[in-house]
């Protein structure tokens, strides 16, 4: 494997294509300290299974159990190729129900989750903290990383352990992704603001895990007050060799993994490839907090930094919330919503989901609630024809062609798409808002690549059924030609029957014969000798 | 004279022998043309074609027996890909063979019913039924190919058709309907707004 590229990574800095330099609405809710007051316990918590694409985990608990805070509550399956992550209890109660309720999803689909009633004690299960983590091997840290729970906190939800698996031993640079660069989004600030500590730690921890002597921690430009306490953290910690923080120019979306590492490094991850083949792994800084939390403290992941902003709210600002709070119970906390609120959004404006209702809890995904007011939201624009004017070519991060997606897309000819590269696509909407003919160009983007993935589906179980169908062809064929020299074998041993049959009838002639001689005698008593000796 | 028919026949023994022996070593397996239509073809082995299979159907595909429109589980996207294949015209789906399904489906046994016949597992072309002699039999869900083999032998009616469930494993997003009058689309926002307050 070449590294020397990124020998000088994070060195100097380097532009990736495309992006957009947008208006940052930070200050709202970044501008004031964490709460002092903690949020409340809510009455219920409703803690989605799956909260991660793929298949869902193992539940592990039954409704009617009590649980304690932190206490696991479903386990990976076993049988299935994706593994799930563990789920645990965000405080100490009584589990309810395993229903079907809405979850954040683009979806509005239901999905298994896990209701439980807290009891207001808020107890903690045991904890085993460790005391050395040096003194355990990379194989058990992963492993505790995985028993608590932790996927990629910046909004993709990556399984943590998968990826340090993969990393560990090939790759020589972690980078700690603080870049946020969605316009209202503030968790990663505030964090590295409130806690460098806990991230530095964290990095620590995973220079040890992944073997590594280089952690570049990058941050946004503006970012000046999170610059100055990192690296004051880094002194007092002692860790200045290893861990460096890089500010990197503020362009929308330098958050992105490829983007990033193109900024520091020069490089262009290849497509269909991980950063991990070039060296490199990825990860938001709120991951390294919980990798921290985890081991130092022995404490799963049950609640995150989620920042409540928008127009919408009377009071922005960010919030330690528990996995499972209900969103209204959040938004009521930050003072509830203004009078002109006209959407919920979870995660940014540019690639958040939209909600349904409030109801929906915060699952390990959500780093940002936003609420627009009416006046955020430009009015619907009727969707002109594509005039072909390469804007929305001249902004994409990924190097795509979004026009000739879009029409190829349009016309259902998904064959061509593999070549596009549309997997590529990192669906981060640049195109979208550059587009003067309102083209909702991610909206076909996410059509065409959830067609990709359903025929990849269907091709799957057809060669399933394939090759059910040709064993079962096979086996049939074997008992039928079986079946045949079974019956064979019956007759050949009934044509030997006769042959025995014909020895019996010769036997009984025979007996029949000596009889008759036995009894001759009595007949005729001249007749003597041979008849006598013979019944002797 | 002599030399050229000498020359020329020499040279066609040659080239013939030559040919002779690509004609073995390089001889091709199987039936490439077959092949290549029965990947297109869905695999649901439902013999609506008149086939015992897909494969059968797609011999008969490749030697010309049968027309391309005899699928009904392809449908017209299938009968598509396959004219494409083959450089025919695509044609109407044949009725006679059976009808498009709008949404994929899969059999279910009603447990409380089933007599435990094994009439069903001898019918499954796919081996996806579960079950002994006089014992309650079941679908394997994931490899049922909603071919409705079973349901012509069931002696007590206890199979059913259900359409697969959509959860969040296999939901699709839907195709952008282009915008064309702002004011239907306004209305749709406003109940966004009452939603969320």
């Amino acid at each position: 494997m070449d590294h020397s590229s990124i020998e000088s990574i994070g060195k100097y800095l380097h532009n990736f294509p495309g992006g957009l330099k947008l208006k940052h609405y930070k200050a709202l809710s970044c501008s004031k300290p964490l709460p002092a007051q903690q949020l409340p316990l809510s009455q219920e918590y409703i803690i989605p299974v799956s909260q991660h694409l793929g298949r869902p985990a193992e539940i592990i608990v039954s409704p009617g159990q009590q649980v304690q805070k932190g206490q696991q509550l479903s386990a990976p399956g076993k049988a299935s190729s994706t593994p799930g992550t563990y789920v645990h209890a965000p405080t100490s109660g009584e589990i309810i129900a395993i229903e079907q309720r809405p979850a954040p999803h683009p979806s509005g689909l239901n999905s298994t989750c896990i209701i439980l009633r807290a009891d207001g004690k808020d107890d903690w299960i045991a904890l085993e903290p460790v005391a050395d983590y040096r003194q355990l091997s990379r194989q058990q840290l992963i492993r505790l990383v995985q028993a608590a729970g932790i996927v990629g906190l910046g909004g993709a939800v990556f399984p943590t352990d998968i990826k340090l698996q993969s990393g560990a031993g090939s790759i020589d640079t972690l980078i700690l992704n603080g870049a946020e660069c969605e316009p209202y989004i503030s968790c990663d600030e505030t964090l590295m603001k409130q806690d460098p500590e806990k991230v530095i730690q964290g990095a620590l921890i995973l220079s040890r895990v992944l073997d590594i002597k280089r952690v570049l921690v990058a941050i946004e430009d503006p970012m000046d007050a999170c610059s100055q306490k990192l690296q004051a953290g880094i002194k007092t910690m002692g860790a200045a060799d290893c861990i460096k923080v890089v500010r990197v120019p503020m362009l929308y979306p330098e958050g992105g993994e490829r983007q990033l590492i193109q900024v520091l490094s020069g490089t262009e991850v290849p497509a269909g490839k991980l950063p991990v083949s070039m060296g490199i792994l990825v990860l938001n800084v709120a991951t390294a907090a919980a990798i921290k939390d985890a081991i130092i403290d022995g404490k799963p992941l049950i609640d995150r930094l989620v920042t409540v902003t928008g127009a919408g709210i009377s009071e922005p600002q960010n919030v330690v919330a528990r996995i499972g709070t209900p969103i209204a119970d959040l938004i009521s906390f930050c003072g509830g919503y203004t009078p002109g609120i006209a959407s919920l959004v979870m995660g940014g404006p540019l690639m958040g989901i939209g909600l349904q209702s409030d109801s929906l809890p915060i699952i390990k995904a959500s780093n940002c609630i936003l609420a627009l007011t009416h006046a955020d939201i430009s009015s619907p624009q009727v969707e002109m024809p594509c005039i072909n004017c390469g804007d929305c070519v001249s902004v994409c991060p990924a190097g795509l062609l979004p026009q000739t997606l879009q029409m190829v897309i349009r016309a259902e000819n998904f064959e061509a798409l593999e070549e596009l590269n549309l997997d590529a696509c990192i669906e981060c909407g640049c195109c979208d808002y550059i587009c003067p003919s309102h083209i909702p160009l991610v909206d076909y983007f996410r059509y065409g690549k959830s067609e990709q993935r359903v025929r990849a589906v269907e091709r799957k179980q057809s060669d399933l059924a394939k090759l059910r169908f040709e064993r079962r062809e096979k086996r049939l064929a074997k008992q039928q030609t079986e079946r045949r020299a079974r019956h064979l074998k019956r007759k050949q041993a009934l044509a030997g029957s006769s042959d025995k049959k014909d020895s019996v009838a010769a036997a009984i002639v025979r007996a029949k014969a000596r009889k008759q001689a036995l009894t001759a005698p009595h007949n005729s008593d001249s007749n003597t000798g041979s008849g006598e000796a013979d019944g002797i | 004279m002599t030399a050229a028919i000498i020359i020329l026949t020499s040279l066609a023994l040659i080239f013939g022998l030559a040919l002779g022996y690509a004609a073995i070593r390089f001889r091709l397996e199987g039936n490439p043309v077959a092949d290549q239509i029965e990947a297109l073809l869905p695999q649901t082995q439902c013999a609506q074609c008149g086939y015992p299979g897909c494969r059968p159907y797609a011999e008969a595909i490749a030697a010309d027996e049968v027309d391309i429109n005899r699928c009904p589980p392809g449908g017209e996207a299938g009968i598509k890909q396959l004219a494409d294949l083959l450089g025919k015209e695509p044609i109407p789906l044949d009725a006679d063979a059976g009808i498009e399904k709008a949404l994929p489906e899969v059999a279910i046994i009603h447990e409380d019913i089933c007599i435990g016949c094994t009439k069903c597992i001898q019918a499954c072309p796919v081996d996806a039924i579960l079950g002994a002699a006089k014992k309650m039999h079941t679908i394997i869900a994931a490899e049922c190919t909603g071919c409705e083999l079973c349901i012509p032998p069931c002696p007590v009616d206890c199979i059913d058709m259900i359409p697969v469930s959509i959860d969040l494993s296999n939901w699709q997003s839907d195709k952008p309907v282009p915008i064309t009058t702002i004011s239907k689309q306004l209305s749709s926002a406003d109940n966004a707004g009452e939603a969320v307050a």
